[in-house]
């Protein structure tokens, strides 16, 4: 499998007033296209902030983090930007939708900036929301809101799509829905898909499992035996 | 103790936003400080200079008269101390000056320090009491020509050419503001006043043991219309023109009216802008406290009670008032000192008194505080009136409609991007009215703040360029036969000449009085023209009646074709009646046209002038001023162009110092309405900008939702700014409209075009400002954020 990421003995340091919080501590991982990863961890593992430098949000401390052959760490904004935008697809946990526009646009916001967009009403199909596309985030539930999220992260046709705790405000069967719709991305367009989340759960339909604890990966997991979304219990 | 704490983070946080606000309610503040303070300052100077130096109340000019007269005039009841005179009309040769200067020559007694209208020596001292030529010269005319102690001066009285010199500089309350006869405003290089002692006057003149000139102090209870009645049937034997009071008198009615003109304008411009900045800081202030929304709603949550909530937003409203104030406050107080100095140099009072409009800066003050508390509490009801789960909850788009755009079919030429800009304005319709709003007046005030630059650029057209057209126009000593006219013909250069009869008279109607000079003109005057409102020549056919403007007529409150009693002042001749034959509107003092030969019909006279308006080869100028110098008869010379230049210097200086704050305090209120407008966007939009960069939309594109909305209430604003402000200038001539002043409304292209531009300039300067922000937004934080 080709490699998409390599990260290697990455460390993060905040600085907050006189006290230094490390999130991470040199973590090392490398990461294949196609594969669907999860992130487990508690609260403040550094999961999220792991996450965050792997989409060009954030810079490490020290360490390295390659994509593909591109060096992250020394990437300046303008060239994070552009990553992010021809490469990285986002769901977040509270969906980030623009309120002011329909299902469709949101989706379509991505084909703008894309080099290869996927149709928005193919990608709305996708998540199974191709009959939503004039409703407004106000007018849709929350997984409806979280699919919609996630058809405008796999609208770009990106190399990797990161989801940062994508079911945390979700119900155990709205979850499912949201967990399939990333699933089903994850296997017909072969995106890599890194999931973070501290619902165990989730960790049973991935092919690998991470598990994190202050800072540094504590357990790199390969699965043989993947569960279907529908098959997991919460 | 927790609210306390919360109010001083809430003010670190929103401190770009308190600033700005602050500084609105300052502007308005200040200026109407400055205004009203500075115009205290010269009303009291004025006051205390006229009380000091003794100024008359009675003012009488008559041919001659014994001085044995003084005995009777002085017991008339009601005069406290009455002082005789000797008061010529002379020209100067003033070697820097190819034209004539003219000046008025006082006589003063022995001891100038006593006595009425008292001089104040600037420099050097007093005349000699024995001495023949030594004078006091007035300060703006020596300024004017850079006259020191000790300088000379030919002066050619009554055909003869004497020297003069000059021993002090002086000023005195009776010629605070000096204005040669026929001139718009004060031109003090060619025109000026001389002191001489009396005897060396009645010497020069022939006048040993007479006056020609008087005037009164009265006791307080006086009956003035008694004391009038009672000087005028003394001097009328004696050629007597009429007594007159100070609201006659050429420099205090002058003054009064200027500080009037002044008056209107420091109340009118500057309510308008604290009308308004209080109305934006009103906004503003409503739009921030929305913004507190779900931070109220969190200390509702802790258990806080809403009054002690509004109790909180009270005391942050009160803090902002308070240093809008100080600031208002020290800055109108500091410009007002400024504005009073240039004022006081321009009038020359002895002594300038600061005096701070106290009652008016507490009202001022009162006025933000209103609208502080109206705006932000009326916002703040509306919010802790929410519960608390509802208000943590964003508002919902007030409208989802995208509808309009697809239904007129621009949704699919319009991109994700162009939509979210034009539904983020649409549906938040109130805060975009209330932008709109806010920028309009910033609109609104920089054309009332520019305005009267284009005002005065008409009224100098009318004035000189349409309206007089001579070059020079000259006065008589006295009244001339047609010869004079013949004589002026002949004169170097002269290439036409058109002969005038001026008169002063009292005009009647009713209870209403009003004094001046009636203009007797030929029948189609071709270069001294009086124009009707619709700038076509008036002309004066024999027997038709009087013409009148406006503003005479409302003073005396006559309409066309009613009847008025004409009493002339120059000598003994019986009241006559008269038709108004026609009115027109002038900018200028109030005046009365008549044909030349009716005029010396009603004067029992054959044709006699007073002046000549003549038109001059330019060439030949220089000669034609060397012939009027030479001649004795010539009391006085007006240039036209150098009229016109005094005149736009001295309204230029007058009104600089209104236009330039006006101008600056109009800038700060479009920026600080403009600013507050795109920081409450980005505050209101972060969370979507935020979204736009994390999913790879560059810096520059994620700025254009921002500039774009901006920019779309930018120019909604000013097509509603630009009327609005007219509609303020408006306001503001009217404030202007005195008894010798009135400005027609004139707003160019150019003024419309500057408010345009600087606005636009703003909102540029602004949205870089907030685009700074923008780059430096986390976009991991908000993106943690929970939204319903």
């Amino acid at each position: 499998m080709e490699r998409v990421f390599q990260v290697s003995g990455v460390s993060k340091v905040y600085r907050m007033g006189d006290v230094e919080v490390h999130a991470l501590r040199g973590v090392d991982l490398e990461l294949y296209r196609g594969e669907f990863v999860v992130v487990l961890g508690a609260s403040g593992s550094g999961k999220s902030t792991l996450l965050n430098i792997l989409g060009g949000l954030d810079t490490p401390t020290s360490g390295t983090v390659k994509f593909l052959d591109h060096d992250l760490t020394s990437a300046d904004e303008d060239e994070r930007t552009k990553f992010r935008r021809d490469h990285v697809g986002f769901v977040f946990q509270f969906y980030n939708l623009i309120s002011g526009l329909t299902s469709l646009e949101n989706v379509a916001l991505v084909a703008e900036i894309a080099q290869h967009p996927l149709d928005p009403i193919q990608s709305l199909e996708i998540v199974g929301l191709g009959n939503r596309a004039s409703h407004y985030p106000s007018q849709l539930s929350g997984g409806e809101q979280q699919r919609v999220a996630i058809a405008r992260a796999i609208g770009k046709r990106p190399d990797v799509l990161l989801c940062d705790e994508p079911t945390g405000a979700l119900d155990i069967k709205t979850g499912i829905v949201v967990l399939e719709a990333i699933a089903r991305a994850n296997s017909e367009l072969g995106t890599l898909t890194v999931v973070i989340t501290h619902n165990a759960s989730i960790a049973d339909m991935a092919d690998r499992v991470v598990t994190m604890i202050d800072g540094q990966i504590s357990k790199v997991e390969a699965k043989s035996c993947k569960r279907l979304p529908r098959e997991l219990v919460w | 103790m927790l609210l306390h704490r919360v109010l001083k983070s809430d003010l670190r946080r929103m401190w770009q936003q308190s600033v700005a606000i602050s500084f609105l309610l300052a502007c308005g503040i200040a200026t109407f400080i400055m205004s009203t303070s500075a115009m205290r300052s010269l009303g009291v100077s004025r006051d205390r200079y006229y009380r000091d130096y003794r100024f008359s109340e009675v003012f009488a000019a008559l041919t001659r008269a014994p001085q044995s007269l003084a005995t009777r005039l002085a017991s008339i009841p009601g005069i406290e101390q009455l002082q005789t005179r000797i008061v010529r009309s002379v020209l100067l040769d003033i070697p820097s000056m190819i034209e004539p200067a003219s000046c008025r020559l006082v006589s003063i007694e022995n001891d100038p320090a006593q006595g009425l209208n008292r001089i104040c020596l600037r420099k050097g001292r007093f005349p000699d009491a024995h001495s023949r030529n030594e004078v006091i010269a007035s300060e703006p005319f020596a300024d004017a020509h850079r006259i020191q102690p000790g300088d000379d001066l030919i002066v050619n009285m009554d055909g003869r050419k004497e020297k003069l010199i000059i021993v002090g500089i002086g000023i005195s309350p009776e010629f605070v503001y000096t204005v040669q006869p026929g001139l718009l405003l004060a031109d003090d290089r060619r025109f000026g006043i001389l002191w001489m002692p009396r005897h060396s006057m009645e010497a020069a003149f022939n006048m040993e043991g007479a006056f020609n000139n008087l005037t009164a102090t009265l006791y307080p209870n006086a009956s003035i219309a008694d004391v009038l009645y009672h000087v005028d049937r003394s001097l009328k034997p004696y050629g007597g023109a009429g007594a007159y009071t100070r609201r006659d008198q050429e420099s205090d009615c002058r003054l009064s009216d200027e500080m009037h003109q002044m008056q209107s304008m420091a109340y009118v411009t500057p309510f308008i802008f604290l009308s308004v900045s209080t109305f934006l800081f009103n906004i503003v202030l409503t739009r921030m406290i929305h913004q507190q929304k779900e931070q109220i709603a969190s200390l509702r949550s802790f258990g806080f009670t809403r009054y002690e909530l509004a109790f909180h937003y009270f005391k942050f409203l009160v803090f902002l008032v308070a240093c809008g104030s100080s600031v208002g406050w020290l800055a109108g107080w500091r410009l007002s000192i400024w504005m009073t100095d240039t004022y006081s140099i321009f009038f020359r009072f002895p002594i300038v008194v600061h005096a701070f409009a106290f009652r008016e800066a507490m009202v001022a003050s009162l006025i933000g505080f209103l609208a502080a508390t109206v705006g932000g509490l009326g916002a703040l009801r509306q919010v802790v009136r929410l519960e608390p789960a509802v208000a943590m909850r964003p508002e919902p788009p007030q409208t989802l409609g995208s509808d309009w755009l697809d239904r007129a079919g621009l949704g699919k030429l319009l991109s994700p991007m162009g939509k979210m800009i034009l539904r983020r304005v649409e549906s938040n319709a109130m805060a975009t009215t209330l932008s709109i709003l806010g920028i309009a007046m910033g609109v609104a005030v920089l054309v009332l703040g520019s305005f009267m630059e284009d005002t005065i650029a008409f009224v100098m057209d009318v004035q000189f360029g349409r309206s007089q057209r001579q070059d020079i126009m000259l006065t008589f000593n006295d009244p001339k036969s047609a010869s004079g006219f013949y004589d002026a013909t002949h004169l170097p250069g002269v290439t036409r000449v058109e002969p005038f009869r001026a008169v002063p008279v009292r005009i009647r109607h009713g209870t209403n009085q009003y004094r001046l000079t009636l203009m007797g003109l030929t029948e189609r005057p071709e270069l001294y023209r009086i124009l009707d409102e619709e700038q076509k020549p008036i002309t004066f056919p024999e027997g038709r009646g009087l013409t009148l403007t406006k503003k005479l007529c409302e003073l005396l409150d006559v309409q066309r074709n009613d009847m008025v009693t004409i009493e002339i002042l120059e000598n003994d001749r019986k009241p006559e009646t008269m038709q108004v034959s026609s009115v027109f509107s002038n900018y200028t003092a109030p005046a009365a046209f008549l044909n030349q030969a009716d005029l010396h019909r009603l004067m029992q006279e054959s044709d006699r002038l007073s002046g000549v308006f003549m038109s001059v080869d330019s060439k030949e100028v220089d000669l034609l001023y060397e012939a009027v110098k030479e001649t004795p008869a010539i009391a006085g010379v007006l240039d036209n162009n150098a009229a016109r230049k005094s005149f736009k210097d001295l309204i230029q200086a007058n009104t600089r110092i209104m236009r330039i704050v006006n101008s600056i305090f109009g800038v700060v209120i479009a920026i600080g309405v403009i600013y507050n407008a795109a920081l409450i966007a980005l505050a209101e939009s972060s969370r979507d900008l935020a979204t736009l960069r994390v999913i790879g939309f560059s810096r520059r594109e994620v700025a254009t939702v921002l500039v774009g909305e901006v920019a779309i209430i930018t120019l909604l604003a000013i097509p509603i700014g630009l009327p609005v402000g007219y509609g303020f200038c408006y306001l503001a001539t009217l404030a202007i409209d005195t008894e010798t002043h009135r400005f027609p409304l004139v707003v160019s292209r150019h003024t419309f075009a500057y408010a345009t531009l600087v606005i636009l300039m703003a909102a540029l300067a602004s949205t870089l400002i907030v685009r700074r922000m923008l780059n430096q937004l986390d976009l991991v934080s908000v993106l943690k954020v929970k939204v319903s």
